[in-house]
C-alpha cells in the first residue's frame, strides 16, 4: 500500500500514526485511571464507570450551555470550569453511592459488579428522563478546534493534544496522591491489611469512601475530556466498559504503573493494526491477542505482591 | 377518491391552525361512517367510533436516540388525523410498545400487538435488524407495518409499506450528482459494519465503477466505535478526491469530532454521507459537520408550503428546539398513507388495505409528493444537502422526476 | 414418603413436583397461547439461570459470558432450520436457489463448508450441545490450568462475548450479521410457526427443563458437586488435599455451558430466529441476574427468577415503557443488598419454617394418631 509515496510523505504518516497511537494511548489511560482506583486498588467492579464518566460529560454540556448563554466572556476558559466541575460532580455521586451501596458489599465483590449494573441502568434512564434520548451536542470553544499545523501533511489535532497533557497531569496527580501523599499511603495499607491498617488507627471506612470518590472523579474528567472526541448520550458509557477492564485486567490490577503500560500496549497495537487492516478485524485481533495474552499470563503485566 | 381532495383542502386549514381548531368542524365528508361489519370483516380492533394502531419502536437502549423522532412524527399525524376527522369516521387509538433496542423483543411485541390488541396497522421499527425480526411476525398474522426508515433494500413484503428510501435511491442520485459538480476520481468508502452500510457501500462502489471511477478503499468499524484516527491518517495519505460515509450513532460523533480536529476542512475536502440527519448533528455539532453534503429524500430546511406547516406542527406539539431527520419524517407519512389508503380501500382489512396501497398518492407530504409503488415501497425525490454550522442543511440539489424504488437492483448485487 | 428418593431430598421432590404441576398444568390451562409461548421464552433462559447456580453459586465461578453458549446453541440450531427454510423451491427468486437468503444478498454464491453438515438434523442436535461445550472446555481448560479465577475469569468471558459479537456481526454473509438468522420455518417439515407448534414446542420445552433440574440435582448431589462448593469456599485447602481443582471447573463451566445452549436452541425454536444481540454483554449479565434473583444457590429457585424477572420486566415494559430501566435497576441492587440468596433465600427464611411448623404440627399429631400417610399433602 505504499507504492507510490515519497519518503517525506511516508514519513509524515508514520510520525502521525505515531501520535494517533499516543491519543488512543491518554483515552485509554484516562478511562482506565479512575477504574485502576476503584477495581484495582479496591476489588470493587465498578460496571457503572461508564456512567460516571457520562455524568462528568453532560456537565459539561450544562457548563457549555450555561456559560455560553450567561457569561460568554468566559466561553473560551470553560471546559476548565467543566472539567472541575465533573470531577466534584461524579466525585459526590461516588461517595454517595460508596455509602449506600458499596460499603456493605466489600466482602463479595462479583456482588458488587451486579449491584453496580444495576446502578448503571438506573444512571441511564435518569440521563433519558433529565436529558432526552438524543445525543447532546457539546460546543467547544474556538481554540480547542481544529489542528496545529507542522508542516503540510503533518497536522496535530488540538483537542488530541490537549487530552494527552489531562491525561499527563492527572496520571502524575493520580500517582502523587497514591505513592507520596499520607493518604495514598493509608489507603494502600487499607488494601493490604484492612484489619492492621483499622488496628493501626487508620480510619478505614472514612478511606474507602475517598478513594471510591476520587476514582469516580476520576471518571468525570475523562468523560468531560471525552466530549471533544466522542459522543454524549445516555448510553454512551457501555461503549468504554470492556475496553476499560481490559486495560486495568491487562496491567495488572492495583499497579498503576501497569494501567499506564497496558494501556501503552493496547493503544500501539490497535492503532497500528486499524491502519493496515479494517476497523472491525483490527478491533477483534486486538481484543483476542489481550485476552490470549491474559490467558498464558493472567497476573497482568505487572503484579504487586501482597502476602495475603 | 373524492374523500382525498376535501380532506387536503380541509388539512391545510388544519395544519394553519392547529392549536386553535378543536375536535368541531370535523370534516362532514367523514360523517358517512360505514358499519363497522362492513369495514372490518376479518376482527381488527375497531369499533363504530375507534380504531387502534400500534406504535412499536425503542424507547429505550440505545436506539432510543434515533426512535424517539419516529415515536413523536406518528403521535403527531395520528392526534392530526383525529382531529380531521380520523379514518372512516373512527378515531384514531395508539397502543405504543416498546422494543427496547432489542430485536427479540421487538418480534414478541409484535406479536402481541397483533394478537392480542389485534391493530389494524402498526407503525414502527428502525433498524433492519428489528424489521427483520418482525417480519415473519406480520406476514404470519397477516398484519400491516409501516416501517420509516431508510434501508438497504432486498427486502419486499405484501405487509410492510416502507415509507423510508431504500438504499439504491439515496445512493446512485447522490453519486452522480456529486460526480457531476465535482468531476472526482476517487471515492474510499467508510461503513459501520453491519448489513445497511455494507449494502450501500456495495450499490455505491458498483456504481462508482460503472462511472469508470476509482475506489480506493472500503473499511467497516465495528457499531460504536470511538477512535477513528488511524482511519483519518489513511485518509490524509491517500488524499481521495470524494469520501463517502455510512457511519452510524455514537460512532458518527467519534468520526466528525475526530476529522474536524485532524484538520481536514470538509469545505475543501469533499465528503458525502447517506446516515447524518439533523437529528445526528445534534450530537455532532454543527461546526464538526459544516460543509458536507448528504443524501437523502428529506431535509428540515426544505422550502414549500406542506413542509413549513409539518415543521410548525411538530414543534408545537415537541418544543421549538426540535429537530426533524429524514426518518422523522418518513414516520410521519405512515399514518397518513394508511388513512389515504384505508379510505380508497374503504375496508379496514388488511389484505384490502395491502392490495389498494399501490398508487396511493399523498400530496401533502412534507417532502412534496411520494406515491405507492407496486413493491411497497415509495417514489420520492432524491435531495442533496450541504450542512451549516447551525445544525440545518441547506438543500443544493433535487432530483428533477421522483426516483423509482428499486428493492433487488439488477446489476448492483 | 422416604427422606430422600435416589439423589433426591424429599423437599426437593415435593419442589419439583410443584414447578412440573405450575409448568404443564397451571400455566397452559390459564394463559392463552401468546403468553403462554412468551413463558416459554422465559423458560429458555431458566436453562441459562440452572447452569450458573452450578457454575457461579455452588462453585463459584462467576461467567459473564453465558450468553455466548445460549448463542452457540441457538446458532447450531437455526442453520438447521434455515438450511431447511431456503430449499431451492422456496428460494427460486435468488440468484443461487438453495442457500440462505442473507448470503445471497452478500454475493455468497456456495455454501460455506461449515454449512453442510447442518443439512442433518442429527448432526445439528449433536452440535447444539457439542460446539458450545467444545468452546467453553478451550476456554476453561486456557483458564483453570492457569488458575485464572473470580472477578478475573467473570471480565475475560465478558471481552470474549464482546469480541465474538464484533465477529458474528461482521461475517454477514456467512452468519446473518447483525440481523441473525431469521424466518425460520418447518423443522423436517413440520411448521414451527403455528399455535399448534407453538403449544407442543412450550411442553418440549418444559420436559428438557424438567429433565435439566433433575440432572443438575444429580449433579449437584454428587462427591463432584460437593468439591465444586469446597472448591468455592477454600480452593487451595481442596488442591493440596490432592484434587486437580481445574478440572472439576472445567466440567461445572461447560455443564452450564450445555444447559444454556440447550436453551439457546429452544429459544430459537419458539421464537423463530436467532441473532448477535444474545450473544453480547448486556443478555450475558441479565442471565446472571435471572439466577441472583431466583437464589444463586437454588436450583428451583432460578428458574422462578428467570420467570419472575421477565414476567416482570414484560408487564412493566407494556405499562410503563419508560421506567422498566429504573425497576430492573432497582431490582439488581435490591437483590444484592437485601437478600443475596433471592427468592430460595427468602423462602427459607421465612416461609419454609413456617409450613415446616405447621407441617411439624401435623406430624406430631401423625405420631399420637395413627393417620395414612399418603393422605398427607405433597406425598
Amino acid at each position: 500500500m505504499f507504492e507510490g509515496y515519497t519518503a517525506t510523505e511516508l514519513g509524515s504518516i508514520f510520525a502521525l500514526q505515531g501520535f494517533a497511537g499516543l491519543i488512543l494511548f491518554s483515552v485509554f489511560l484516562l478511562m482506565a485511571l479512575g477504574l485502576a482506583i476503584i477495581f484495582g486498588q479496591m476489588g470493587v467492579i465498578n460496571m457503572a464507570h461508564g456512567e460516571f464518566m457520562i455524568l462528568g460529560a453532560y456537565v459539561t454540556y450544562l457548563c457549555s450551555q450555561v456559560i455560553g448563554n450567561y457569561a460568554p466572556a468566559l466561553f473560551g476558559v470553560y471546559f476548565f470550569i467543566a472539567m472541575i466541575l465533573a470531577f466534584f460532580a461524579s466525585a459526590s455521586l461516588g461517595a454517595v453511592v460508596e455509602w449506600t451501596l458499596i460499603r456493605h458489599l466489600y466482602k463479595r465483590p462479583l456482588d458488587t459488579l451486579l449491584a453496580t449494573w444495576g446502578l448503571s441502568l438506573i444512571l441511564q434512564q435518569v440521563y433519558r428522563s433529565v436529558f432526552g434520548a438524543r445525543e447532546v451536542g457539546v460546543n467547544l470553544p474556538q481554540w480547542m478546534l481544529g489542528a496545529y499545523r507542522v508542516t503540510d501533511l503533518i497536522e496535530i489535532p488540538i483537542n488530541g493534544l490537549f487530552v494527552m497533557c489531562l491525561t499527563v497531569l492527572i496520571t502524575i496527580a493520580v500517582g502523587i496522591l497514591m505513592f507520596r501523599s499520607r493518604w495514598g499511603q493509608q489507603v494502600r495499607a487499607v488494601m493490604q491489611n484492612r484489619v492492621m491498617a483499622g488496628a493501626v488507627g487508620i480510619n478505614t471506612a472514612r478511606v474507602d469512601q475517598m478513594t471510591f470518590a476520587i476514582g469516580c472523579g476520576v471518571a468525570g474528567v475523562a468523560g468531560s475530556a471525552f466530549t471533544m472526541i466522542g459522543s454524549t448520550g445516555p448510553t454512551a458509557g457501555q461503549l468504554y466498559i470492556v475496553d476499560t477492564f481490559l486495560v486495568v485486567v491487562f496491567g495488572g490490577a492495583g499497579s498503576l504503573l501497569g494501567t499506564v503500560a497496558s494501556a501503552f500496549t493496547i493503544a500501539q497495537a490497535q492503532s497500528t493494526m486499524e491502519f493496515f487492516l479494517s476497523g472491525s478485524m483490527a478491533k477483534v485481533l486486538t481484543l483476542l491477542t489481550v485476552v490470549g495474552i491474559l490467558m498464558l499470563r493472567p497476573q497482568g503485566l505487572f503484579q504487586i505482591k501482597v502476602r495475603r | 377518491m373524492t374523500n382525498d381532495t376535501k380532506w387536503t383542502v380541509d388539512r391545510r386549514k388544519l395544519l394553519a391552525g392547529m392549536a386553535a381548531v378543536p375536535a368541531v368542524g370535523m370534516a362532514p365528508g367523514f360523517g358517512h361512517a360505514q358499519a363497522t361489519s362492513e369495514v372490518n370483516t376479518t376482527g381488527l380492533a375497531v369499533t363504530d367510533d375507534k380504531v387502534t394502531v400500534g406504535i412499536l419502536h425503542s424507547v429505550t437502549g440505545t436506539m432510543a436516540i434515533s426512535e424517539t423522532g419516529s415515536v413523536q412524527a406518528e403521535k403527531l399525524a395520528i392526534d392530526q388525523i383525529n382531529k380531521s376527522g380520523g379514518v372512516l369516521g373512527r378515531q384514531i387509538e395508539y397502543i405504543q410498545e416498546d422494543g427496547a433496542s432489542d430485536w427479540p423483543t421487538f418480534a414478541e411485541k409484535s406479536r402481541k400487538l397483533l394478537v392480542n390488541d389485534k391493530v389494524a396497522a402498526v407503525f414502527g421499527c428502525w433498524t433492519s435488524a428489528s424489521r427483520k425480526a418482525v417480519l415473519p411476525v406480520f406476514e404470519q398474522y397477516n398484519g400491516m407495518l409501516y416501517y420509516p426508515t431508510f434501508y438497504e433494500g432486498l427486502e419486499q413484503s405484501k405487509n410492510v409499506i416502507y415509507t423510508g428510501q431504500e438504499a439504491t435511491q439515496q445512493i446512485i442520485a447522490g453519486i452522480d450528482w456529486i460526480v457531476k459538480e465535482k468531476n472526482p476520481k476517487t471515492f474510499y468508502l467508510l461503513g459501520s459494519d453491519y448489513i445497511w452500510p455494507r449494502t450501500s457501500n456495495k450499490i455505491a462502489r458498483k456504481h462508482i465503477e460503472k462511472l469508470g471511477l476509482e475506489v480506493q478503499g472500503e473499511e467497516y468499524f465495528p457499531l460504536e466505535h470511538t477512535q477513528f484516527n488511524s482511519v483519518i491518517n489513511k485518509l490524509k495519505l491517500r488524499k481521495p478526491d470524494v469520501i463517502y460515509a455510512i457511519i452510524v450513532g455514537g460512532s458518527n460523533v467519534a468520526f466528525y469530532k475526530q476529522l474536524k480536529a485532524a484538520g481536514i476542512d470538509l469545505s475543501k475536502q469533499t465528503l458525502i454521507t447517506i446516515s447524518v440527519t439533523e437529528d445526528e448533528i445534534l450530537g455532532i455539532g454543527g461546526e464538526n459537520i459544516a460543509g458536507a453534503y448528504a443524501c437523502m429524500k428529506y431535509f428540515q430546511s426544505l422550502d414549500n408550503p406542506n413542509n413549513e406547516a409539518f415543521v410548525s406542527a411538530f414543534k408545537e406539539m415537541w418544543g421549538q428546539d426540535i429537530v426533524i431527520g429524514d426518518v422523522t419524517q418518513a414516520a410521519y407519512l405512515g399514518p397518513w398513507l394508511w388513512k389515504l389508503t384505508v379510505e380508497k380501500a374503504g375496508s379496514f382489512d388488511i389484505d384490502k388495505v395491502a392490495e389498494a396501497s399501490p398508487g396511493i398518492e399523498f400530496t401533502e407530504a412534507p417532502e412534496g409528493y411520494v406515491r405507492i409503488h407496486e413493491n411497497h415501497h415509495l417514489w420520492s425525490k432524491t435531495r442533496v444537502g450541504k450542512a451549516r454550522l447551525d445544525g440545518q442543511y441547506d438543500v443544493i440539489y433535487e432530483t428533477a422526476e421522483l426516483m423509482e424504488p428499486d428493492p433487488f437492483p439488477e446489476g448492483y448485487q | 414418603m422416604p427422606e430422600r428418593i435416589a439423589f433426591l431430598h424429599r423437599k426437593d421432590v415435593i419442589g419439583i413436583l410443584i414447578l412440573a404441576a405450575l409448568l404443564l398444568v397451571v400455566f397452559p390451562l390459564t394463559l392463552d397461547s401468546f403468553r403462554l409461548n412468551l413463558v416459554g421464552k422465559y423458560l429458555t433462559y431458566a436453562f441459562v439461570a440452572i447452569g450458573l447456580v452450578l457454575c457461579w453459586g455452588k462453585a463459584g465461578i462467576l461467567s459473564l459470558g453465558q450468553g455466548i453458549f445460549f448463542g452457540l446453541g441457538g446458532y447450531c440450531m437455526a442453520m438447521f432450520l434455515k438450511l431447511e427454510a431456503s430449499s431451492p423451491e422456496n428460494t427460486a427468486i435468488q440468484t443461487t436457489p438453495g442457500i440462505p437468503d442473507f448470503m445471497d444478498w452478500n454475493q455468497v454464491t456456495e455454501l460455506p463448508w461449515f454449512w453442510e453438515p447442518f443439512h442433518s438434523l442429527g448432526f445439528s442436535l449433536i452440535a447444539v450441545i457439542l460446539v458450545p461445550v467444545i468452546f467453553a472446555s478451550i476456554i476453561g481448560m486456557a483458564m483453570f490450568k492457569r488458575r485464572v479465577g473470580g472477578v478475573y475469569f467473570a471480565i475475560i468471558t465478558q471481552a470474549i462475548a464482546a469480541i465474538l459479537t464484533i465477529l458474528i456481526v461482521g461475517q454477514q454473509g456467512y452468519i446473518g450479521g447483525i440481523n441473525g438468522i431469521t424466518d425460520l420455518r418447518t423443522l423436517k417439515g413440520w411448521d414451527i410457526r403455528t399455535d399448534d407448534a407453538k403449544f407442543l414446542l412450550y411442553f418440549v420445552c418444559c420436559f428438557l427443563l424438567l429433565g435439566s433440574i433433575v440432572l443438575s440435582f444429580f449433579v449437584q448431589d454428587t462427591k463432584l458437586g460437593r468439591i465444586l462448593v469446597a472448591i468455592r469456599d477454600k480452593e487451595d485447602r481442596v488442591r493440596f488435599s490432592g484434587y486437580d481443582v481445574s478440572n472439576y471447573k472445567i466440567f461445572v463451566f461447560c455443564f452450564a455451558a450445555a444447559l444454556a445452549a440447550v436453551g439457546g436452541a429452544m429459544f430459537t425454536l419458539q421464537v423463530g430466529f436467532m441473532s448477535p444481540s444474545f450473544v453480547g454483554i448486556v443478555p450475558s449479565i441479565e442471565m446472571v441476574i435471572f439466577c441472583a434473583v431466583g437464589g444463586r444457590l437454588s436450583i428451583l429457585g432460578a428458574v422462578y427468577g428467570a420467570l419472575l424477572v421477565n414476567f416482570a420486566k414484560t408487564a412493566l415494559s407494556e405499562n410503563f415503557p419508560e421506567l422498566w430501566l429504573f425497576a430492573m435497576g432497582a431490582l439488581f441492587i435490591g437483590v444484592v443488598m437485601l437478600f443475596p440468596n433471592g427468592l430460595a433465600g427468602l423462602w427459607s427464611a421465612y416461609v419454609a419454617p413456617r409450613i415446616d411448623q405447621v407441617l411439624g404440627a401435623t406430624r406430631r399429631r401423625n405420631a399420637i394418631t395413627p393417620i395414612d400417610p399418603a393422605a398427607t399433602p405433597g406425598e
